[in-house]
Parts: structure tokens; sequence; C-alpha cells
């Protein structure tokens, strides 16, 4: 890399050999050796970051790749198989399910996530500006904060047969819809989604209200002007302004959503059947339970491609730098 | 602005609070009820079992487990901000031959999904002699965060004003003065921000404790608080004091550093 020295300051070498008697160059000269120092010490300080980064982030990624195309139990020999994995995991019945699962957790991490944000960040801003709105972007940002397992293990007590939500649920009439919510076929995967917009709201709110700091008010006093109300206000002036804000909640609900792990482990396992398996657990499950390494390397290698896909679209519609 | 409007809008607020409180209030009342028992989702007991909070403060480990989370943020987070805010000045301010490539490399691991790599992970853990210890946790996550955070001090680096560092080359600094004496007090904030960051992060960290380690009294927060589920799943109001006691750390230091704490996440998601 250090033989790449830009032309101009080649030029200004060559100019500086032959005029040695001018100070300013011999200056400039020197500043050159400087900086090509610091360039050597640059290198120096990234070397620790990127030496850790290689070792435990690029290098497992590439071992990845390389167990994706063999059959190994991850004790004894293993066998070439070339893309058979790969086949496996695009065609199966059961992944095409789980991946099917994660798309649909998309669905309620993202749109419910960044839709509901949008409003009750819309409502703290400009509507309920006083101690309730407050108090309500510190609440909504608790679920954020605690181990995900917690919450894991919160929301299966609550969505469990005695849990609140079916108590609830009799007290207004309602009994005959009772059931274990993460136990039934049906509610299950609906139910882990709603716990992940539990987990997500708070941030997509907070985020969104620094997005409405940005906003020029006189935007919104003209608009009053002209008699819009609140509703007119919001679909008017503040979800076009947001554009940016609402692409950074996207992508972080998306991530979520698709990467799940820790919520599906503790409040479900995966099921009922695979009712909510995804692929971060099954890759769990797959790798040290099944020890089926290669089956679980070809679905992570099929996870880590299908975040970038839906990901830097969005980083795109925002037009700024890369995420 | 319109009565009607912010009487609607109160309301709908007051509803999310309760909805986000309820697992909360859930898992208290529950607690209190005798162990073994299956009360309803929330219902206070006639004879409240503030034992149960001993019991499972005892049962749980957890002096132990404080310590070993403590020791596992400790050992990841000063490490992690120095070299990124070191790789970060390098590749922000010094620009660096190469330095675009190099950033790029980081960037890639940004929206890398842990369960992407977890299983490679393992095997170099176990080659390393390390499985079943802290380190396994520790340095693999290391390395995880590099991506976020040589991102983000790089993000604070590519702003400050080139003047600054020039003045102090004609002064004679060294490169190492110029980052550590000037550069690395200009940028505590962005620091300060990393560093809640990454231990909040570490507390949490869930997947890597399963995996990594098997012994609940070496691991995170979080992962300890996986194997008290497996251990006591039947007993209802056992595991409810558990995860109380469990989540009240986090929950306090968000409590104390709230403004801070919102502050750096925002900062994060929206650079990160």
């Amino acid at each position: 890399m250090s033989q790449s020295d830009p032309a101009p300051a080649r030029a200004a070498l060559r100019a500086g050999a032959r005029a040695q008697d001018r100070p300013a160059t011999a200056l400039r000269r020197s500043r050159l050796r400087a900086l090509r120092r610091a360039n050597w010490a640059g290198w120096l300080l990234v070397a620790p970051a990127l030496l850790v980064y290689i070792v435990f982030v690029l290098q497992p990624l590439v071992i990845t790749v390389q167990y994706s195309l063999y059959r190994w139990d991850g004790i004894g020999a293993s066998q070439w198989v070339g893309l058979k994995n790969y086949v496996t995991v695009l065609t199966d019945q059961n992944f095409i399910q789980i991946l099917t699962n994660a798309f649909q957790l998309i669905l309620f991490f993202c749109v419910i996530s960044v839709g509901l944000g949008l409003v009750v960040a819309s409502l703290i801003r400009r509507v309920v500006t006083g101690r309730i709105g407050t108090a309500a972007r510190t609440v909504l940002f608790l679920p954020q904060v605690i181990p995900l397992v917690a919450a894991g293990i919160a929301w299966s007590w609550v969505l469990a047969l005695s849990g609140v939500v079916n108590q609830i649920l009799g007290a207004i009439g309602l009994g005959g819809i009772t059931r274990a919510w993460l136990g039934d076929f049906g509610t299950a995967l609906p139910a882990v989604g709603l716990i992940g917009v539990w987990v997500l709201l708070g941030l997509c709110t907070v985020l969104l209200l620094t997005g409405m700091g940005k906003i020029d008010p006189a935007l919104y006093e003209s608009a009053r002007i002209d008699g819009a109300g609140a509703v007119q206000e919001f679909w008017a002036i503040t979800v076009p302004s947001l554009r940016n804000e609402i692409a950074v909640c996207i992508t972080v609900t998306a991530i979520a959503a698709l990467a799940s792990f820790d919520i599906v482990y503790i409040s479900t396992g995966g099921g009922p059947g695979l009712a909510t398996m995804v692929p971060g657990l099954e890759i769990y499950q797959l790798a040290f339970v099944g020890q089926q390494v290669g089956l679980a390397s070809a679905l992570a290698v099929v996870l880590v491609i299908l975040v970038l896909v839906v990901v830097l679209p969005i980083q795109r519609m925002t037009g700024g730098e890369p995420l | 602005m319109q009565r009607r409007e912010v009487v609607t809008g109160s309301v709908v607020l007051v509803v999310l609070m309760l909805v986000t409180l309820l697992p909360f209030i859930s898992l208290f009342t529950t607690a209190l009820h005798p162990s073994g028992s299956v009360p309803l989702g929330i219902d206070w007991p006639a004879n409240p079992q503030w034992g149960n909070f001993a019991r499972a403060f005892q049962v749980a480990d957890m002096p132990v487990l404080l310590f070993s989370s403590t020791l596992i943020v400790v050992g990841v987070v000063p490490v992690s901000v120095t070299i990124s805010t070191m790789a970060g000045f390098a590749i922000g301010h010094l620009r660096i031959p190469g330095a675009r490539v190099l950033f790029l490399l980081f960037l890639l691991g940004l929206t890398l999904p842990l369960e992407g790599i977890i299983t490679p992970l393992y095997y170099l853990v176990r080659s390393f002699g390390l499985i079943n210890s802290r380190l396994a946790i520790i340095l693999p996550l290391i390395g995880l965060y590099m991506p976020f955070s040589v991102y983000w001090m790089r993000a604070h680096f590519v702003n400050m004003p080139s003047e600054l560092s020039e003045a102090a080359r004609v002064d004679g600094a060294s490169t190492w003065d110029l980052f550590w004496r000037i550069h690395v007090p200009l940028a505590r904030p962005a620091i300060a921000s990393l560093t809640i960051l990454l231990s909040v992060w570490t507390w949490n960290q869930f997947l890597l404790a399963l995996v990594l380690v098997q012994d609940p009294t070496q691991r995170t927060m979080a992962g300890a608080l996986g194997a008290f589920q497996g251990h006591y799943a039947t007993d209802i109001p056992l595991l409810s004091a558990g995860a109380l006691l469990i989540l009240l750390p986090s929950l306090l230091v968000f409590l104390v550093f709230q403004r801070q704490f919102v502050a750096a996440l925002l900062q994060g998601s929206v650079k990160g």
C-alpha cells in the first residue's frame, strides 16, 4: 500500500530535489516524510482491531461457507457434497417454512413497530406534550434495556393458559377464545411477532422523535393556519420528513426479525411443530443438537445473504452513506 | 391544540404504557405466590412470599452471576473501545493508505448476524482450548463488536478538522501523541456512548454464552438466566422471582443513566 504515493506528492518530491535551497520546499519535504511516518504508524493503530476482526469474524465466515459444502457430524470425517446442502435448504418443505416464518416476523417487527412508533412519536411530539408524553417515552423504552431472555420468560408467562392475557379476556367476556397462545399452531407466530413489537416499539419511537426534532416548526404552524388537524399534519409533514429515520428503523427491525433467536429459544423453542422456528434457532439446533454442521452452515450462509438482500435496498432508499 | 385530540392521544399512550408494563407487573405478583403453585396472571397473593426473592437469589447464585457478568464486561468493553478508537482514528482521520478498503472491510460485518458464524466460532474457540471459560465469550465478542465500533469512532474522527493535527505536527508531535493527547480527549463523548452501548450488549449477550460456555456461573447474566429457566421451568413463582432479579441490574443502570443511554442508543442506530 505504501508504494502508491499519490502523483502530486511524487512531483513535489522531484521539485524539491531540483530546488534544495528554497526553505519552503525543505519544509514541505519534511512534512511529507512526517506524513509517511504517520501512515505507517496508522497501520499499527488499525492492526489490533483488524486482527480480532479477522480471527473471530471474517475467518469463521469463510469457514461457514467451507462447512456448507460438506456433510459433517462435527466429530468424524467430513464428506464433500458440493451444493447439496443448499438445495436442501432452498427446496425442503421444512426449511421453506422456517424462512417464511422469518419473513412473517419481519411484517410484525417492521410494519407494526415502525407504524405504531410513528403514531406514538407524533403523539408525544405534537399532541400529548406534557408529563404523560415524557413518561411514555421512558416506559416504552424499558423493554429495549433488559435481556431478551428475560422478555421471553415474562411473555411466556403472560401468554400462558393461566396468564394475564387470558385472565383479561375472561374478565371482558371473551373467555371463549382463551388458549395457550404460544402453544397454538395458529397464534404462536403472531404472538412471537407481538413480543418483538413490545421490544422494538420504544426504540423506534425514540429514534423517530429525534428525527422530528429536526423538522422546521414553521411547517406545522402554516399547516395549522391552513386548518389542518393532527391527522393531516401526520401524513403531510411528519411522515415525508422522516424518510431517513424510518429507513433506519426498518433496517434495525428487519435485522432483528431475520436474526431473531433469544426470544424464540426461550418462549417457544420453535414450536409447536415448526410454527415459530426461525433460521437462527434452526442453525443452533442443527449444529449443536442435530450434528448436521454442513446443513446448519448452508442455512447460515443463506441467512447472511437474506439479511443483505433485505437491508441493502433500504439503504439505497435513504441515499445516504451505506448504513 | 384541540382538547379532543389531547384526550384521545393521552388515552392511547396510557394504554400502551400499561401493555408495556404488563409483563413486569405479572412477573412481580407471580413471584410473591408460594413456590410451586400456579397462580393467575396478575393476582395479589393473600400472603405475599417475599422470601421467594431471597430463595431465587440463593438458588440462582446471584453474587457469582453478577461477578461473572461484570468480569466479562470488564474483559470486553475497555479493550474493544480502545482498539476501535485507534482504528477509527487511523481510518477516519489519518487516512492511512488503504483506509477506504479497510473501512469497507469493517462495514461488511455490520449486518452480519451472529448465527451466521456461530458454528465455526464454536470449533475455533474449542481449538484454542478456551471452551467453557469466560475468554470464550470475551474474545469473540471483541471481534464481533469491531464493525460497529470502528464505524462509530470513524464517524467521529472523520469530522475532526485536519488543521488541529497539522498544528500539532509542526510542534513535533508524534502520531501517538497526536492520538492520545489531542484526539482522544476530544472524542470523549463518542467514547462514552460506545462504552455504554457495548456494556449493555455484553451484559445481555445470550447466544454466545449458550453455545460456548456450559457452566452458568461462567456466563453473562442473560446466559445464566437461560440456564435458570431450564432448571426451574415448572416452578413459575420462583422463575418469576429469578427473572426479576436478573433483569434488575439492567433496569437500574437504565434508570440512572437514562439520558446518556437513550442518546447513545439513538446515535448508535442512526449512525450504525
